[in-house]
Parts: C-alpha cells; sequence; structure tokens
C-alpha cells in the first residue's frame, strides 16, 4: 500500500515540477535567459484564476482559462518591457547584458510578487479544482484533482514535444536554441522565434501556476520558492536540456515524497538538495547538460 | 588687509552659527519635551501586515484608537498609531522596532503574531526600554525570558496566550466536546514545526491522555511544506479519532488537501488562519467542518465590549478581525488606560501601571501574572478571566460549540468526515 502511495503521489508531484521546469529551460534553452521571474508568473496565473473564479463568478473552467492568460500576458511583458529593452540597449556593454537581464527578471518577478500581495494579501490561494472528488486507484484512495493535475501536465509537455519535433515552427525554435546565426541565414526571422517561445513558456507557466493553485494553493510567498526549485530542477538536469530537467524533476518530485513517508515530512527538501549539491560536484554541467 | 578683515568676520559667523545652534537644540529639546508630555500619544504597531492574522492588527490597533480620540484621548492627549509592516521577518520587525523608538518616539509598541518575530524584539525592548505588548505569538519562550531577568526585560508584555496555556484550553474543549460528546479515544498530533509549537505540543502530549484521548502518533511538518498528501496519509493509516492541530503560519494548504484527499478524520485544535473571515473564501469552502480554538468569535458575546468591536471593526473594515486583531483592540485600550493611571509615559512608570491592568476586553478579563511566576506578564487564565472558545466552519460561518453557556450550534461535518472512524 504504503509502495503504491508513495508511487501515485510522487508521480502527481514530479509531474508538476516537470512542468514548471519545462517552460524555465526552454527560454534558457532558446533565448539564454534565465528568467527570475519565473515562480512570480506561476502565483500570478493562480491568483488570477482563483479571482476571477472567485470574485467576478465566471466558473471554474474559464477561471483556469483566465489564469493561463494572465501567465501569457506576463511572459509576453518580461520579454517586452524587461528583457528585449536590456538586449537592445546601446548603453549596457554586450559582456553584461546576460547579468542586467538576470538582475532585472529577479527584480521584475518581485515586483509582480508584491503586486499580488498588495492586492490579494499574502494569504494562501487555492483555485477551485476542475473535478472533485476522490477515486481509488490499487486501493489508495487518490483526489481526482490529482491524477487530473498529473493527466494535463504529462499532455502538455506531450504536445510540446509534438511541437517541437513535428512542426515546422517548433523546429525553428529547436535550430534558434543550437544555432541562433544560422537560424537567420535560413531566413527566419530570429526576434519572432523568441516572442513565439515567451509565449510559449509563458502558456506552460500559466497552466502550471493554475495547476499548482489547485493542487497544492499558492500565496505571494511562494513566488521565491518556485523560482528556486524550478531552477535547482533546470541544474541539476543540465540548464538547457528538456530532456535533462524531465528526469531531474522526476528524481526530485520522488525523493521528497519518499522522504515524506519514509522520514519525516520535516525534512522533505534536504535529500533532494544534497542530490543537487553532489551533482555539482561531480558533474557541473548537470545530468544532462550540453554547456 | 582684506584676509585681516575676513577673520573676524568668519569668526563672528561661527560665533553666531553656534549661538543659533545652542539656541536651536534648546528649542528642539524643549519642544521634543513638550511633545512627549502634552503631544499625541504614539504607539508603534509592527505587524504582518499582508498576512491572514497580522493584517487585523494595525487595523484594530487604529480602530481603538480612533475610538478614544473620538471620546477625548487620554486626559486630553490624542492616541497616533504609527504602522509599519514587517514581512514576517524578524530582522526587518527589529529595524522597525529600532526606528519607532529612535525616530518616531513611540511610547509603546504592539508587535506580530509569529513568536520568531517577538523573540526577536524582545531584547530591543529591553535595551530601548521601551514597553512591547505582543498581541498573537504564543511561545512561552516570551515570557519565560522575562522571569529569568525581571529587571531587564519587564518591558515586554504577553498580551495573548502562551502556547501552554492554549493547549491547555484545547484540552479542557477536547474533554467535554470528544471524549465526553462524542466518545473518542484516540488521536495524532499534526504541528507546524516552529517556536511556538514546542511547548504547545509539550502540553498537548501530556494533557491529551489526562482527559482521555491516547496519542497514537505526534507528527511536526516544515512551516513551507505545501504537499500535505503524504502527511495526511500517514495519519490515516494510523486511524485515530481525531487530528489534534496546531498550525498558523500554515492553513489554507492543509485545509484544502484534507478536503480534496477526503480524509475521514476531524481537524481540533489550534488553526490561526481560521479565525479569519477571508478563511472560507481563500480555502473555497474546504475549511466546512474544521474545528478551531479562538478567543473570541462573530457573534459570541465572550463580554459586552466583544460584539460591538466585531461590529464596528466589519463595518470599517469589510471582514472580521483574527484572533489578533482582538487583542490588537483590547492592547491600545489597556496601554491607554495605563498611561492615565501612571500619569505619564515614561517607560518604568507604564510598566508597574501595566503591572495592574484589571480591564475587560473584547477577549475575557485581562489581567497579568504577577513577578515571581514563571511566565510573568503572560495572561492569567481560567473562569472569570480568559477561557477561550471552540469554534467550527460551517456553511461559511464561524460558530462557536463551546464552552456551553456560549453555544451558538451543533457540531456537523462534511460528509467524507467518519466520527469514530478509528472505533
Amino acid at each position: 500500500m504504503l509502495f503504491w502511495q508513495i508511487l501515485i503521489d510522487g508521480f502527481a508531484i514530479s509531474s508538476l515540477y516537470a512542468l514548471g521546469a519545462t517552460g524555465f529551460t526552454l527560454i534558457f534553452g532558446v533565448t539564454g535567459v534565465l528568467n527570475l521571474s519565473h515562480g512570480a508568473i506561476m502565483v500570478a496565473a493562480a491568483v488570477a484564476a482563483w479571482a476571477a473564479a472567485g470574485s467576478l463568478g465566471v466558473g471554474n473552467y474559464l477561471g483556469a482559462a483566465f489564469g493561463v492568460l494572465i501567465g501569457l500576458l506576463l511572459s509576453l511583458a518580461t520579454y517586452f518591457v524587461v528583457v528585449r529593452r536590456l538586449q537592445n540597449s546601446q548603453k549596457i556593454r554586450e559582456e553584461e547584458k546576460e547579468i542586467f537581464i538576470l538582475t532585472a527578471t529577479l527584480l521584475w518577478g518581485i515586483m509582480i510578487q508584491e503586486a499580488i500581495a498588495y492586492l490579494y494579501t499574502n494569504n494562501a490561494k487555492t483555485v477551485t479544482p476542475i473535478v472533485d472528488g476522490v477515486v481509488s486507484i490499487v486501493g489508495v484512495r487518490t483526489p481526482a484533482n490529482e491524477i487530473f493535475t498529473a493527466l494535463v501536465c504529462c499532455l502538455t509537455i506531450g504536445a510540446l514535444w509534438l511541437f517541437v519535433n513535428r512542426t515546422r515552427a517548433g523546429k525553428a525554435v529547436l535550430a534558434a536554441s543550437m544555432n541562433p546565426r544560422g537560424v537567420t541565414l535560413l531566413g527566419i526571422e530570429l526576434s519572432a522565434v523568441y516572442v513565439a517561445v515567451w509565449a510559449i513558456y509563458g502558456t506552460l507557466a500559466g497552466i502550471a501556476g493554475v495547476l499548482l493553485g489547485m493542487f497544492l494553493g499558492v500565496s505571494s510567498y511562494s513566488a521565491g520558492p518556485l523560482t528556486a526549485s524550478a531552477f535547482s530542477i533546470v541544474v541539476l538536469g543540465g540548464l538547457g536540456s528538456v530532456s535533462g530537467s524531465l528526469i531531474a524533476a522526476y528524481l526530485v518530485g520522488y525523493l521528497e515524497t519518499l522522504t515524506a513517508y519514509l522520514v519525516s515530512p520535516a525534512y522533505r527538501a534536504i535529500p533532494a538538495l544534497l542530490l543537487l549539491v553532489v551533482v555539482m560536484y561531480v558533474r557541473p554541467r548537470g545530468l544532462l547538460g550540453r554547456r | 588687509m582684506k584676509r585681516c578683515r575676513d577673520i573676524p568676520l568668519r569668526a563672528a559667523i561661527a560665533r553666531g552659527a553656534f549661538a543659533a545652534g545652542l539656541v536651536g537644540a534648546a528649542l528642539a529639546a524643549g519642544s521634543l519635551a513638550w511633545a512627549q508630555d502634552n503631544g499625541p500619544i504614539k504607539i508603534g504597531v509592527i505587524a504582518e501586515a499582508q498576512a491572514v492574522a497580522g493584517s487585523s492588527i494595525p487595523l484594530a490597533a487604529q480602530l481603538a484608537a480612533d475610538e478614544i480620540n473620538a471620546k477625548g484621548g487620554v486626559d486630553g492627549r490624542k492616541i497616533e498609531i504609527v504602522s509599519y509592516d514587517n514581512h514576517s521577518s524578524s530582522a526587518e520587525s527589529v529595524r522597525a522596532f529600532q526606528r519607532a523608538v529612535s525616530e518616531d518616539h513611540v511610547d509603546a509598541v504592539i508587535a506580530s503574531y509569529v513568536s520568531e518575530v517577538v523573540l526577536a524584539l524582545e531584547p530591543w525592548s529591553a535595551r530601548l526600554k521601551t514597553v512591547l505588548v505582543t498581541p498573537g505569538a504564543a511561545s512561552d519562550v516570551i515570557t519565560a525570558n522575562i522571569a529569568k531577568d525581571y529587571e531587564h526585560n519587564k518591558y515586554t508584555f504577553h498580551g495573548y496566550l502562551t502556547s501552554g496555556a492554549l493547549a491547555g484550553l484545547v484540552c479542557d474543549a477536547a474533554k467535554d466536546m470528544l471524549v465526553d460528546g462524542l466518545k473518542m479515544k484516540t488521536a495524532v498530533i499534526m504541528s507546524e514545526d516552529a517556536a511556538w509549537t514546542t511547548p504547545l505540543d509539550a502540553r498537548y502530549v501530556e494533557c491529551l491522555p489526562k482527559i482521555g484521548l491516547q496519542v497514537l502518533d505526534h507528527i511536526r511538518f516544515s512551516p513551507d511544506t505545501t504537499d500535505f498528501t503524504p502527511i495526511f496519509n500517514k495519519i490515516e493509516g494510523e486511524k485515530p479519532d481525531v487530528i489534534i492541530t496546531g498550525v498558523s503560519h500554515v492553513g489554507v494548504q492543509p485545509t484544502v488537501q484534507w478536503k480534496s484527499q477526503q480524509v475521514p478524520i476531524p481537524m481540533f485544535g489550534i488553526a490561526s488562519q481560521a479565525t479569519n473571515s477571508t478563511f472560507w473564501k481563500d480555502t473555497n469552502g474546504a475549511t466546512e467542518g474544521v474545528l478551531y480554538q479562538g478567543v473570541s468569535g462573530p457573534g459570541v458575546a465572550v463580554t459586552p465590549r466583544t460584539l460591538p468591536f466585531v461590529d464596528a471593526f466589519v463595518k470599517k473594515f469589510g471582514n472580521t478581525p483574527s484572533y489578533c486583531g482582538y487583542t490588537a483592540y483590547d492592547e491600545v485600550y489597556f496601554i491607554a488606560d495605563a498611561i492615565h493611571r501612571a500619569g505619564s509615559t515614561d517607560a518604568d512608570k507604564l510598566v508597574a501601571a501595566l503591572e495592574k491592568t484589571d480591564y475587560v476586553g473584547t477577549i475575557g478579563r485581562v489581567q497579568f501574572l504577577p513577578q515571581g511566576d514563571p511566565h510573568v506578564h503572560g495572561l492569567k487564565t481560567g473562569a472569570g478571566l480568559i477561557t477561550g472558545l471552540l469554534l467550527q466552519w460551517q456553511h461559511g460561518e464561524q460558530i462557536n460549540m463551546w464552552p456551553a453557556d456560549l453555544a451558538k450550534g451543533k457540531l456537523t461535518f462534511p460528509s467524507f468526515v467518519k466520527v469514530g472512524a478509528g472505533d
């Protein structure tokens, strides 16, 4: 029984981690930006879904869609207002732009976080689940919402895989991550690829945020830990490697669940952090990192 | 020649400036002294302004100040509330406390519902000789520190119940409601790992078996836990009749997951966030059936002051106060009363006056434990003083269930909760 509990719970939380980290690593892989406002965008999406479903009374489905839309819009705002302006700036030296963008996204994330706290307080919020009730899987009573969360995460990641590998636009994105100059030579507008990637990222972060709000709940305080969590997973998997991030997400998710069940919920995060330290020593580029 | 004429001129300017400086300093000192004796009485409020429980603190303090000022203030002096948002951080609280005392010249400080924050402020209250009253922190260590070095730490007062006292009140209610009423026999303690829960859990472990509830397990979890699935699964496997809670930093997440996972065991105990009226909305109603200890509740006339306060708070701010809203409101009143009795805002005179407090507030009759008690400056509890309540969330409302003479309804649970499931 315990085995199945760990397997099912670990799968749900790992899938959510994977979805959150996929967008984060995609943005880094293609545009070279470490977006430290990642957690704040996820939280904003969840709080928007909560507010729309609750205060505006638009219902759970429309509320969730609104949350994803907010994730998308904030992501595009991050690109147009923060990242692109710095990338195009003549006043900042090329070699310093990376650190400027890193700091700017961090500050942007703090601004979003504080705006949420100001408008909606930092009380934790939970988005009303789209599916309610519990189902029994091999004797383990599991919330239907947990299964829904895992399912949506897997489907979204699958859809992203299909897009990247099976469509022309997706292949352009993949090519941009490997050789941006080559993509330009093929006549593809690189800035259009970047806008598309930020839009995809925003959608992924929005979905992950809304699902997180349904599954575990979020508060403005969650922004920092969520960015840190995605960052750890992506570093563990290898910066820029989507497959590495997926493996790392499931590794971290299951390690946390195992610790919570077999040792103590108080030490849940420790083994995953120790693993990160070990990987950094033994293999600094991460599990499947290219650089 | 020019040079010879310049020197006496410069000297004259310097002498003039020095004299003007002296006069200015004297005037400033005079006006400061005048302000301290005749200007407004300043009360600093350092709180977690954006948190569920803490958000009520500055609002309730301001409400009390407005009421006192509307009646003419304290001996003709108005009360001014100076608020600081500490963002739930001890370091920011210390900076706010220093600023409140050194720059804003407050006469007393009401601060925080977080024990770690109050423990960080306690030495500063001693160093800067400024009265500090907490409306919501619960750690027994706060008053134990005062007992250990009274002369030094006497400026701190515990305006809320200590964890040990809270656990005792939970056990009193559990005896009547769970053991005698619902014939429960077993419990699992589920508490967040924080300074205030160490004495709380110790007292739970001691008092629960005495009232007839065998403790099957004692689970402490990190306050930043987000996934409670493993915790509830573990508890469910142990088949207790009830989960006795000790949560404050968390609240929404365990409650929502308790409901979504349909844990068939009722939750009963300390759940600070559940005291706030927005908790229903924050949890999307998942809190239905949750039982929590409180010192006051909507619609419960613990004293004649309780309901007028709640009505005024709701009218002004649109939601009901959290538990530390009640205490913060009372604290402004009894600090004002102490300043009136002391005839001064001098810290030592104020401490002496506060120690003689006998004030019927919104949560009961406020009196502080005397010097010599291991929890000196903690609140006295018991019949005729503060007894506490036990409330349940029912259909979006907080209904009092205990003590019987103040009960407003009957226990009901959501369909997934099986009362007596462990039998």
